[in-house]
């Protein structure tokens, strides 16, 4: 048990990925009403993921993880900075960003 | 054994603040707390060995995502705790959704092993750090093998940055501004004549 403990092997990044995978889901759950925090959360899954990618690169010696884990990142970028935007102006349309105030589509 | 130790702190640091991006009553604490989050994933992505990354999820994460995520809930003058009000009833659901989840990926991940042959699947095998340096390795993979990806990316990255500024630009009322085409197309017939001006009466 304590050499499973000390010897921090793939199972301990895929466990530390699934727990932050979980506490964003959950997040979305938790702040069903607030855009920005959704958002927060949808980056912590990525991030998640990110560790995932990683993680099986470090293990199994292959570079591509890296790469994709890249390219996880330059998408997340692009989603949280049009996601903001359409905050933005929907902040300046409506005067909230309450998730229930977006269920009509009119502009 | 410093790894290891290492590794827990990490993990640790980035399981509680992200406890803390989802619980947070003020937004802009959120928004700390998952910048300390990424902070943490590097210092984990370092352990790993993949340098890069690590530092680019610096850069572009704490540098210019989360700081974009402050500057927009401090811009917006929203009241957050009317956000809040009524969260708790959807405590049970989430935590049904999130346990269910957080189960099956247990369940993944203890039943799952390595296939005997993987290392014949390797697509770009790492070269060991004495001969390439992480950044050099992902660099000589992403400007050959990958390219057309790499360059779709950084489309991306341009649809997203036009993409923002059509969305949130807008022309406001009432204030002048230099208009060059308008300038550039005025003539000379249009613009200027001449009046014979008789002494004493003016125009």
């Amino acid at each position: 048990m304590d050499m499973m403990l000390l010897e921090i092997g793939l199972g301990h990044y895929l466990t530390l990925a699934a727990i932050l995978f979980t506490l964003g889901i959950f997040g979305i759950f938790l702040n069903r009403k607030n855009v920005i925090i959704i958002l927060m959360c949808i980056e912590l899954m990525l991030l998640a993921v990110n560790i995932n990618f990683v993680a099986f690169s470090a293990h199994m010696g292959d570079m591509v993880g890296q790469v994709f884990a890249l390219f996880v990142l330059t998408v997340a970028a692009a989603e949280a900075a049009i996601g903001l935007a359409i905050l933005v102006v929907l902040f300046r349309t409506r005067g909230s960003i309450a998730v229930e105030d977006i269920s009509t589509m009119k502009g | 054994m410093i790894a290891a130790i290492a590794f827990y702190l990490f993990a640790f640091i980035t399981v509680i603040s992200a406890v803390m991006v989802i619980s947070a009553r003020n937004p802009v604490h959120s928004v700390l707390f998952l910048i300390l989050a990424f902070f943490n994933a590097s210092g984990l992505f370092v352990l790993l060995g993949a340098e890069f990354i690590a530092m680019i999820l610096v850069i572009v994460y704490v540098g210019a995502v989360a700081v974009l995520f402050l500057f927009v809930v401090m811009m917006l003058d929203i009241s957050f705790a009317d956000l809040r009000k009524g969260a708790m009833q959807y405590l049970p659901v989430g935590i049904f959704a999130g346990g269910v989840l957080l189960a099956e990926l247990i369940f993944v991940f203890t039943a799952w092993t390595f296939s005997s042959d993987y290392k014949d699947n390797i697509a770009v095998p790492a070269v060991p750090d004495a001969e390439l340096t992480n950044t050099e390795a992902l660099g000589r993979i992403l400007y050959t093998d990958y390219i057309f990806a790499f360059q779709t990316s950084g489309l991306i990255l341009l649809v997203a940055m036009i993409g923002a500024i059509v969305l949130t630009h807008r022309r406001r009322a009432g204030v002048r501004k230099q208009s060059v085409s308008v300038q550039q197309a005025r003539t000379r017939a249009e613009s200027m004549s001449i009046e014979k001006v008789t002494p004493k009466t003016g125009i």
